[in-house]
């Protein structure tokens, strides 16, 4: 799937003042691609990330996928999307507590009404996770619980992994381990975006994309990790 | 999502915090047994009620002689007049169909003298249908036939207290008795009906009815005619028939004095059923608050529930999770709650209602109507409470939930 942002703006009203997040971001993220988003914090890779995760609206400007402008979407149609074609990580995990592990994984699926059982299973083995599918989340390492997240966010089979930070929380070694999984799912044709202030981490992937103010003010193929050929 | 889905994540955030639930569930309970106690208790009131009073004839009108005015002026009390007779009766049960039966009866004061013993009493002239009209009948011995009417027999059916004071050790039957110097012989004794508000009504001697009209006291009107309805809603159609047969065969003209007065037993009933249904409305209204103050904790530990879980909120919708899916998981909880609560309930006002039956001894019904009626109210209590937090979890920003500790 190829996202688009085209001159998007957002402001947040804080009371009587207005702060501007994005100021005219275009950007275009075609099937395929590795991006790691970076920047300094406030520069906007946050609400950019959620407005390409739908999770937010911009106040100016268009959000196409796949050409097709999704500020005409329903609520309901825009959850569909995100159900279906994205897959989130968050920076703190974000799984359902009190639940064990497979069926965070499973959760997607609710939504989706189907309930599959050894699909769940199947992901969590994908992520290395297989014999730890009954436990906590509290009984999981922070690895762990980020690797659930990512089997969760590839359960329903999306088009683009959206990571906000997947690695801020871990450390170097876990952190190294995440990456991977995430450059392998890569490899196997998912488009992946990813944001990040930290440069090991977005060494990993083949596009860098500089935020600041509000702005993209770089946007460099990754030197050391050229994108295989066909993807632009 | 399925409702199935709906209803296990519900769940499972009530298991999750079962203290809780049961707390909050016990608003519910508590309300819902009292809403189904009250009423039980209300309608076993009224039942019992009902059941008393049809005992002493419910479906019944009293025909009385009406006031007589004579051409001086002087005006006599009601019942003065002479002018019902047993023809009237005859009428009556002849010519309305919805009548079952008509007793005539006429009595007065009169001196009852048996052997040494001797007692001022009431002697009442009946038609031999008159235990069958009041649902009164002898204990010992038997009542008159249309044989002893026919030929004025001298028999006499005692009431229990005059059996009592003129007969204290003998057995009354087929012993003499005179009144005003008649010879009458006891042919039975009639079951007890107790005293009523003003007078014992086992104070009584009855007589054939023509034999009180020609061998003790000389007259040919009777002081009441008592007309059997063969059913409660029909009353007032009767009453209006009686009315105008009567006003017909005593030739009075449209707009005149009738010189009767009908009395409708079925007022008395209604009287009292209408007080009875008062009290249980109130009590009713009271647990329904009861079951209102449920609800609104229902409502104050949802709200808390959607504040805890406004990250799993979030979560749920970045995977997918419409506005509906939530409002739907918020109210699944709710109504799982109070009906939970309901059918609990439901089980605790059946206890209670039974306990007081076997401990304070009143009569209780309990009704499928007041059950369904609780739980009813329960469930709608749930949806009613359950909707305001549920929309506004459904209504959380996506991305301000997931910031949320």
């Amino acid at each position: 799937m190829q996202l688009d942002l085209d001159d998007v703006t957002k402001t947040y009203r804080m009371g009587a003042v207005d702060v501007p997040a994005l100021r005219g971001v275009t950007l275009r993220i075609a099937p395929g691609e590795f991006v790691a988003v970076m920047g300094p914090s406030g520069s906007g890779k946050s609400t950019c990330m959620n407005i390409l995760g739908l999770l937010d609206r911009p106040t100016s400007g268009r959000c196409l996928f796949d050409g097709r402008d999704v500020a005409s979407l329903s609520d309901g149609e825009r959850a569909r999307l995100r159900n279906r074609r994205l897959g989130f990580v968050f920076q703190s995990f974000n799984l359902l507590p009190r639940t064990p592990a497979v069926e965070n994984v499973e959760l997607p699926m609710v939504y989706a009404g189907r309930f599959e059982r050894p699909r769940a299973l199947a992901v969590l083995e994908r992520v290395g996770l297989a014999a730890r599918a009954h436990h906590l989340p509290t009984q999981l390492s922070g690895g762990e619980q980020q690797r659930v997240a990512i089997a969760r966010a590839l359960v329903m089979e999306p088009a683009v992994i959206l990571a906000d930070e997947p690695t801020g929380n871990l450390d170097s070694a876990t952190s190294a381990e995440i990456m991977g999984l995430l450059a392998a799912l890569n490899r196997e044709g998912m488009t992946v975006v990813l944001v990040t202030h930290e440069a090991d981490v977005a060494a990993h992937a083949r596009r860098i994309v500089r935020f600041r103010d509000g702005r993209v003010v770089r946007d460099d193929p990754n030197a050391r990790r050229p994108a295989p050929a066909g993807v632009r | 999502m399925p409702l199935r889905a709906g209803a296990r994540i519900a769940l499972r955030a009530l298991v999750a915090n079962p203290l809780r639930s049961v707390l909050t569930g016990l608003g519910v309970i508590i309300g819902v047994a009292a809403v189904v106690t009250t009423i039980s208790i209300g309608v076993g009131a009224r039942e019992s009620t009902r059941q008393q009073i049809a005992a002493l004839g419910t479906n019944l009108l009293t025909v009385i002689p009406g006031r007589v005015s004579t051409p001086g002026g002087v005006g006599q009390g009601v019942g003065a007049a002479q002018s019902l007779t047993v023809e009237d009766g005859e009428a009556i049960a002849a010519g309305i169909p919805a009548v079952e039966a008509v007793a005539a009866e006429f009595n007065r004061s009169a001196q009852v003298v048996a052997g040494s013993r001797n007692d001022l009493t009431n002697v009442s002239g009946v038609t031999p249908n008159f235990p069958q009209v009041r649902n009164w009948e002898p204990v010992e011995g038997a009542f008159f036939g249309e044989e002893e009417m026919r030929s004025r027999g001298r028999v006499a059916v005692l009431g229990k207290t005059v059996a009592e004071s003129l007969f204290p050790e003998a057995d009354p039957i087929g012993q003499p008795i005179r009144i005003n110097r008649v010879i009458f012989q006891v042919i039975g004794v009639m079951a007890s009906k107790g005293a009523s508000t003003f007078a014992d009504r086992d104070d009584i001697v009855f007589i054939p009815l023509s034999s009180a009209q020609k061998r003790v006291f000389g007259v040919d009107h009777v002081r009441a005619l008592y007309v059997k309805v063969r059913a409660l809603e029909q009353m007032e159609a009767v009453l209006g028939q009686v009315e105008s047969l009567l006003l017909g065969r005593h030739r009075i003209a449209d707009g005149g004095e009738p010189d009767f007065l009908i009395r409708n037993q079925a007022d008395v009933v209604q009287a009292f059923q209408g007080v009875n249904r008062t009290i249980t409305v109130l009590l009713a209204i009271i647990a329904a608050v009861s079951l209102l103050v449920g609800g609104i904790g229902i409502m104050n530990i949802m709200l808390v529930s959607v504040t805890e879980r406004t990250r799993e909120i979030g979560i749920r919708k970045a995977v997918g999770a419409t506005r509906r899916d939530i409002l739907l998981q918020f109210l699944v909880e709710a109504v799982t709650l109070s009906v939970t609560g309901g059918l609990l309930g439901v089980a605790l006002g059946i206890g209670a209602t039974r306990a007081v039956t076997a401990l304070a001894g009143w009569a209780t019904l309990i009704t499928p109507a007041a059950v369904a009626l609780a739980f009813g109210f329960a469930a709608g209590v749930g949806i009613l409470f359950g909707l305001y937090p549920a929309q506004r979890a459904g209504r959380l920003d996506p991305i301000e939930a997931l910031r949320a500790e």
